[in-house]
């Protein structure tokens, strides 16, 4: 390859094109000026949205990187730059997205001296990154931009970040760039053993009630076909975790529901009568198992997963599957034997009943004065055919909105899972529409979260994102007040919310903006916000004291779920 | 139970490489009792040897967690009894305290340690060990004044006759070279 003389600024510009980056989320400052400087040019090969906050930033890239499986990119400035990007970080280390964060650092000769808007990126960083390097020689850019991408993206993904020092971006040095294939210390992905294979087989084939539990794992990887084609050889009822949510269309007839603290009642209760549990790319985390010492208490558990650290970390397995689900289903699919489990897939369907009866009608078609988050859900969901790209963010809407919105096809839901970041569905929302621009995309927000990013807005008129933000306000940090109702004697400490006017403040950033507080209303107000070529908020006023229901307590086993208070 | 672990960790000579793996142990709130860092046999790679006192079960998810730092190569745990360890102390006393009596002399022939420096005002003792014997050496020496005490972090290596790390390594390049 011919070299080039460049800029460091120059060279993080030329790496990102080599790495098919098309999209930047950022925030320019004076340690990142010399790389925004570089980017004017680039103005045709790369889009760079400008949020209001670097927070707005981050989760804008975790949005892309969700709906494209690529990594997500984003820009800061040294100091507070920086330090506003670590909440999304986090949530992205927790929910294993790849994302590329790179901030301006001081010059190096002024490292530790305290100087103008220094802070220890590295540092601070360090402990949500999968990796993170801090670079002060021009000559290490090309391949530590190559090294951050394929740690990223490969394997488990998650967040890097390279913090650039201003020096290193205004030398000069002979552009060549090399992608990152391997590195020494760092096994992506194992290969799968297939006597593991076949132990998980033999257990699988011997199974009278088995249930499969999947997680982001399988669309990580892509598998998504690999398991349907296992489920339906075997005939195995499938359930999801809240990151799992699009992998199996909602329709799917394997397809039991929720797992879960919110999840579907059947799905919960049954994890406690399989004889085996089949867990593929989750990692039994605890708004999943419930009390751990009383979760899956009669089954043997498989566990494919990707991460060797995921492996016994919170239950004991009787067979871990090491690799990649791309690889280990298909392997697993040859081993197993054709089978049906109708009995036993019938008891999913009555346990469906049950919820039906004393839930979900309840909430999707209720007759109580009040709307509900509910109807609100499944009305969008419906005007979208049932195939649009969900963003929530974090609470009760997040878990009704999980529960109700239907999917037909995988990489559709982008929400804040681990870490549960409100704030995040605004920001996610737009980048997840840059990253899936002939889409869809319905963001469910409170009005706490609103508030927290609502300042993105205008980054969504500016870039002219048509983005659908349905609004659940029920003037309450909803899911807070749900708990201090049931736990905390109905204690309001502090959840109740006195609200802006937020039609006139969402007009204000130029977008438009309707608000429905009656049921008759909804329909047309959905309809009119879909009908609408470009940005639009829904506001859906909704009954103040709602919960959500199924519910398994905190500390309870899966099988106390609760179905009503 | 909790008990004594060292726990062996290889890795890439990487700068910050240290926080990022004692930040595994200060998120589990697991106290480190020692700690040495060292090149290892193998030029670039460093060695990290780290005592705690934990349950078998805690070390061994600490010990998976460490393994996916990008730049560790691998990490090991064992029982004290799996390995050779040792660790070394330095003593300063007032040199006017050995020409007071012999007991000094003794204890240091007695416990194997051996004389470093003397000069007019200090003499320095030195004594490799178990913490315990250098424990004792120290609480025998307090009687007449220890003006100065320090111990090293342990160092250990294992009762294999192999070497775990080439061969680790050897499999590691075999395993990247079938990613091709």
């Amino acid at each position: 390859m011919a070299t080039k003389r460049v800029t460091g600024s120059q060279a993080v510009i030329l790496s990102l094109l080599e790495e098919g980056v098309d999209t930047i989320f950022g925030y320019p400052g004076g340690a990142i000026m010399p790389i925004y400087d570089a980017l004017y040019d680039f103005d045709k090969q790369i889009t760079h949205i400008l949020t209001r906050h670097e927070q707005g930033a981050v989760h804008a890239a975790e949005g892309y990187a969700k709906v494209t499986g690529k990594a997500g990119v984003c820009f800061a400035t040294s100091g507070p730059g920086a330090t506003n990007l670590i909440t999304g970080i986090a949530d992205a280390q927790i929910d294993s997205i790849p994302l590329v964060c790179i901030t301006g650092q001081v010059a190096s000769p002024l490292l530790g001296t305290d100087a103008f808007q220094e802070s220890d990126v590295v540092g601070i960083s360090m402990p949500v990154t999968k990796w993170n390097y801090q670079v002060t020689n021009i000559e290490e850019i090309p391949e530590a931009i190559a090294k951050a991408f394929y740690i990223a993206q490969s394997g488990r993904p998650g967040p890097v970040l390279l913090d650039i020092a201003k020096d290193a971006q205004v030398q000069e040095l002979d552009f060549e760039y090399k992608k990152c294939t391997k590195i020494r210390s760092y096994i992506s992905e194992h290969p799968v053993d297939p006597f593991k294979v076949k132990e998980a087989a033999d257990l699988i084939n011997e199974a009278k009630k088995p249930l499969l539990l999947f997680g982001q794992g399988v669309i990580i990887a892509n598998a998504e076909d690999e398991l349907k084609t296992f489920i339906e050889k075997t005939g195995i009822p499938a359930a999801w975790t809240l990151l799992g949510l699009s992998a199996l269309p909602s329709d799917h007839p394997l397809n039991v529901g929720m797992l879960g603290m919110h999840g579907n009642y059947g799905p919960n209760i049954k994890t406690n009568e399989a004889d085996l549990i089949i867990a593929v790319g989750m990692r039994f985390d605890d708004r999943v198992t419930g009390k751990v010492s009383a979760y899956a208490t009669n089954a043997k558990i498989i566990h494919l997963e990707v991460d060797p650290a995921e492996i016994n970390k919170i239950v004991k397995v009787d067979v871990g599957v090491l690799g990649s689900a791309k690889k280990s289903l298909p392997m697993l699919t040859l081993n197993v034997k054709e089978n049906k489990h109708e009995a036993w897939l019938q008891e999913f369907r009555d346990c469906d009943k049950i919820e039906q009866e004393k839930v979900i009608q309840k909430d999707t078609f209720p007759t109580k004065e009040g709307l509900t988050m509910g109807e609100a859900v499944r009305m969008v969901s419906e005007k979208v055919n049932n195939n649009a790209v969900l963003v929530t963010d974090v609470g009760q809407q997040q878990m009704i909105a999980s529960r109700y919105f239907k999917f037909t096809q995988s990489k559709s839901n982008v929400t804040s899972g681990g870490l549960g970041t409100m704030g995040y569905g605004i920001p996610a929302a737009m980048g997840a529409q840059l990253g899936a621009k002939d889409r869809t995309v319905c963001c469910f927000v409170g009005d706490g979260g609103f508030q927290m990013t609502l300042q993105e807005l205008g980054t969504i008129v500016q870039n002219k994102l048509p983005v659908k933000i349905i609004l659940l306000n029920n003037n309450f940090l909803g899911m807070v007040r749900q708990w201090q109702q049931l736990f905390f004697d109905r204690r309001y400490s502090f959840t109740e919310l006195q609200n802006p006017d937020f039609i006139m403040i969402t007009n204000g950033f130029g977008m438009p903006a309707h608000k429905v507080s009656k049921r008759e209303d909804l329909e047309a107000g959905v309809q009119k916000m879909m009908e609408h070529d470009g940005p639009y908020l829904l506001e859906v006023v909704c009954e103040k004291e709602d919960n959500v229901f199924p519910m398994v307590p905190a500390g309870a086993s899966v099988s106390d779920i609760i179905l009503e208070a | 139970m909790k008990q004594e672990f060292i726990i062996t960790v290889y890795s890439e000579n990487h700068i910050g490489l240290l926080n990022r793996i004692t930040i595994n142990f200060t998120r589990r709130k697991i106290n480190i009792e020692s700690l040495t860092v060292s090149a290892s046999a193998i030029q670039g790679i460093s060695k990290f040897t780290i005592v705690v006192n934990e349950t078998e079960d805690r070390v061994k998810k600490v010990v998976s967690q460490l393994e996916k730092v990008v730049d560790v190569l691998k990490a090991f745990y064992h029982t004290n009894e799996e390995m050779v360890y040792q660790e070394l102390a330095l003593y300063k006393v007032q040199t006017e305290s050995l020409y007071e009596s012999d007991q000094i002399e003794q204890l240091v022939r007695k416990s194997g340690a051996r004389i470093l420096e003397i000069t007019r005002e200090f003499t320095v003792i030195e004594k490799t060990g178990h913490k315990t014997e250098t424990q004792k050496m120290f609480d025998d020496l307090s009687q007449f004044g220890v003006l100065q005490f320090i111990r090293s972090g342990r160092i250990a290596i294992t009762r294999d006759p192999i070497e775990r790390l080439s061969e680790f390594l050897k499999e590691r390049d075999a395993l990247l070279e079938s990613m091709d």
